[in-house]
């Protein structure tokens, strides 16, 4: 059954070009219903190989499926081929699952665009390329499809293209992850010349990177490299500090390509990545790692306390997204990739839904993104209240939603970490990110959906919120059960039900760290957070909800530390002058040289056509001379 | 009786050859007139000819002999051509020399 897997990215592809030629003519709603219909037989497909691959001994659980040499150049032998193991199948399971809801709950969000079939094109695009890129069997098919995901990002944040924002935020993004790009290119490049192949597993005759013969041969500095330009790469794509900054712009999409895009799938690639190559993690330097860990721990507590002072409902969540990434590069730096795989699971459901009910509420208020202007809605949309509110909770890590659980394994495994203070100072950003989260989402939900409404309800403005259509309600629905439930995917009861860890366990064996911590530090730990994100909560309650205290909202931290005016101000001062120095060093010596040499050679040229003078005379003697030379060559050989 | 007396030798006629030949490089050389030129060209190609029989004869070899076969067949083509073109550029320019006709000059 796993032999399906070629199906899994087919399908997507197929609705691609379907839609690409035959888009404009179904129209609307046939082209979204026929996107959506490819998206779910991926996922159907997706099942199937799950199944295959489930019924099979532990450590047989790994499938690859060439389907043909794709490079092959000289030493360099690239094959076009999938990778089935319990990693990538997790994530073909949510991508395509999630993917198929925010295919459906488009067909409502995008109801009446003029470009309709033109969204759906991109959409079974991105879906296509996200599979690519984790059923890749090798760095240049997943870079295949890292590439694709940045080019449809960008279509897709710019998709409302005539507003001048909106196109620019597609620059930055595309721009920002180029900057990225270029570690993932070079760790590539590094890979072959260090190896002689960028294919993860053997197969065949060909070499796998991530073998242990392979890695046997590979010093600690060459695998260090590498996995530290795969990080750099992963910091761009996975929007970490001090790349993050396309992310929250990004928001000028669409809001289901934020969900889709920006909050589960596109921006999770970078954790997947570290998982895939975390035996060359385990392999390297151990400050790595360690390194990875703070980036994370620093991102996360960095976007989170930008998240508190945010008024757009859709920066709120990008900025928590970033926040989220975070903990999980957390976890991949101290060795839980197992954690960081539930968390992106359950952050996409809970994530996913929370920027889905973004968009109900947008929709439902006819473009309206300030929550200030909000304020009530729970009477007007009772479903996206409800579950917005059941996401809320399963970020804010309330036991039993599915946040608590993910988060919780995050923080264990920072705790448990051992050793120098400075694993403990990483837990304690991961813990007090956990405490703002619970503040700033709780401030979100109670300023949309609680209080007195704060848009014009009468006059010539005036606004009636309307619950969302069916196709809208339905993944709503249907994701909040998954933000209930997401959680027993790894419960850490007893090890019968640590489901995921048992799953993943052969992908990441090299590089995972088991901790030992006794059952009651455990217990403690893990009720001391919950406890004091319900605190936080009551705290978020006091402010927005009863006004007994005044908000705390300070300009630098809605001005996100004025990050983005600080890249401005330096890009536009001494950056510009700098930058115009490498261009005239550019034009003057690299353009200078290459046009140097085509000037010599025309001077030369203009020289030499002389020699041509036209008269058949001269020709002659010159074939004469040459005769006479020739022969006297000959001999003068022959004598010799 | 003198005259008589003296046998041409293999020498006289590879003297002869290369006289010709010689002829035939200055003239091509010097010269102006296409026609004429042309003629100093069949020249040198004789002056060849006649070396190659000569050679053909002093070391018994049938091989010198057949290549002349080979020589005047395509020498035979060449004034096909050439004559071709000089009528041509006549017709054009009449009374034209060949360094009239020098327009690919560098």
């Amino acid at each position: 059954m796993v032999e399906l897997v070629w199906l899994i990215p087919a399908l997507p592809l197929f609705g691609f070009l379907v839609l690409l030629l035959l888009g404009r003519r179904l129209g609307e709603p046939l082209a979204g219903w026929f996107a959506t219909l490819m998206c779910a037989g991926a996922f159907v497909a997706s099942v199937i190989v799950f199944a295959g691959l489930y019924s099979k001994p532990e450590h047989e659980r790994q499938f690859q499926q060439i389907l043909f040499d794709w490079l092959p150049a000289g030493g360099l032998k690239v094959q076009l081929g999938f990778l089935v193991d319990p990693l990538s199948v997790t994530m073909v399971l949510f991508i395509t699952g999630v993917g198929a809801l925010i295919h459906l709950y488009s067909i409502g969000y995008m109801h009446g665009d003029k470009d309709f079939s033109k969204f759906f094109v991109y959409l079974n695009l991105f879906a296509f390329s996200m599979l690519m890129l984790v059923l890749g069997n090798n760095l240049l098919v997943t870079f295949l499809g890292w590439e694709g995901v940045g080019a449809c990002s960008y279509f897709l944040i710019s998709f409302w293209f005539t507003d001048e924002a909106n196109a620019s935020a597609g620059k930055k993004a595309f721009v920002t992850n180029r900057i990225g790009d270029w570690g993932f290119m070079t760790a590539t490049f590094l890979a072959f010349s260090a190896t002689g192949t960028i294919t993860y597993f053997a197969n065949g005759s060909t070499p796998g990177l991530l073998n242990e013969e392979t890695l046997a041969t590979l010093a600690a500095v060459t695998a260090t490299g590498i996995a530290a330009l795969l990080f750099f790469g992963a910091v761009g794509k996975s929007a970490q500090l001090p790349l993050y900054v396309w992310l929250p712009d990004a928001m000028a999409g669409p809001t289901p390509v934020s969900a889709l895009i920006h909050a589960a799938t596109m921006v999770t690639a970078g954790v997947y990545l570290m998982t895939r190559v975390s035996p060359l993690l385990a392999h390297g330097y151990t400050w790595l790692p360690a390194t990875i860990a703070i980036v994370g721990a620093i991102t996360a507590l960095f976007a989170a306390t930008i998240a508190v002072a945010q008024n757009d409902i859709k920066k709120v969540l990008a900025y928590s997204t970033v926040s989220q990434l975070g903990y999980m590069f957390l976890a991949v730096g101290s060795g839980a990739y197992v954690a960081a795989i539930f968390h992106m699971v359950t952050h996409a459901f809970f994530k996913a839904l929370l920027f889905l009910g973004s968009g109900s509420v947008i929709h439902g208020l006819h473009g309206e993104q300030d929550m200030r202007k909000m304020g009530g809605l729970r009477k007007f949309m009772p479903i996206t209240a409800v579950t917005f509110i059941i996401g809320w909770l399963a970020i804010a890590g309330i036991p039993p939603f599915a946040g608590f659980w993910s988060k919780d394994d995050i923080l264990l495994a920072a705790w448990a970490h051992g050793g120098s203070a400075m694993w403990k100072a990483v837990w304690f950003i991961g813990f007090v990110t956990a405490l703002l989260t619970a503040f700033y989402m709780s401030r979100q939900v109670f300023m949309v959906f609680f209080g007195e409404p704060r848009f014009e309800e009468e006059g010539e403005h005036a606004v009636h919120p309307h619950e969302s259509p069916w196709t809208m309600a339905l993944p709503l629905v249907v994701l909040s059960f998954l933000a209930v439930v997401g959680g027993a995917l790894n419960l850490p009861f007893t090890e019968d039900t640590k489901f995921l860890d048992k799953w993943l366990a052969p992908v990441v064996e090299a590089g995972q760290r088991s901790f030992d911590i006794a059952g009651v530090a455990q217990t403690a730990l893990a009720i001391g957070t919950a406890v004091l994100c319900a605190v936080s909560i009551a705290v978020a309650a006091q402010i927005y909800l009863r006004h007994k205290r005044k908000p705390v909202e300070p300009e630098v931290l809605a001005h996100a530390w004025y990050y983005d005016e600080s890249i401005t101000a330096f890009v536009g001062g001494p950056g510009e002058a700098a930058f115009e120095q490498t261009a005239a060093f550019d034009k003057g010596i690299i353009d200078g040289a290459v046009n140097g040499v085509a000037r010599i050679v025309q001077w030369g040229a203009s020289k030499l056509r002389l020699a041509q003078t036209g008269y058949v005379r001269n020709y002659a003697l010159g074939i004469a001379v040459g005769a006479f030379i020739l022969v006297g060559l000959f001999l003068t050989r022959a004598g010799g | 009786m003198l005259l008589a007396a003296v046998q041409p030798t293999t020498t006289w006629y590879l003297v002869l050859g290369a006289l010709l030949f010689t002829i035939g490089a200055v003239g091509l050389m010097v010269r102006r007139n296409p026609l004429v030129m042309f003629m100093c060209v069949e020249l040198m190609l004789n002056a060849v000819n006649l070396t190659f029989v000569t050679f053909a004869k002093a070391l018994d070899d049938i091989g010198g002999q057949t290549i002349v076969f080979f020589v005047l067949v395509v020498a035979a083509a060449e004034v096909v051509v050439g004559l071709g073109i000089i009528v041509a550029l006549m017709r054009r320019r009449p009374g034209a020399t060949a360094d009239d006709i020098s327009v690919l000059k560098g």
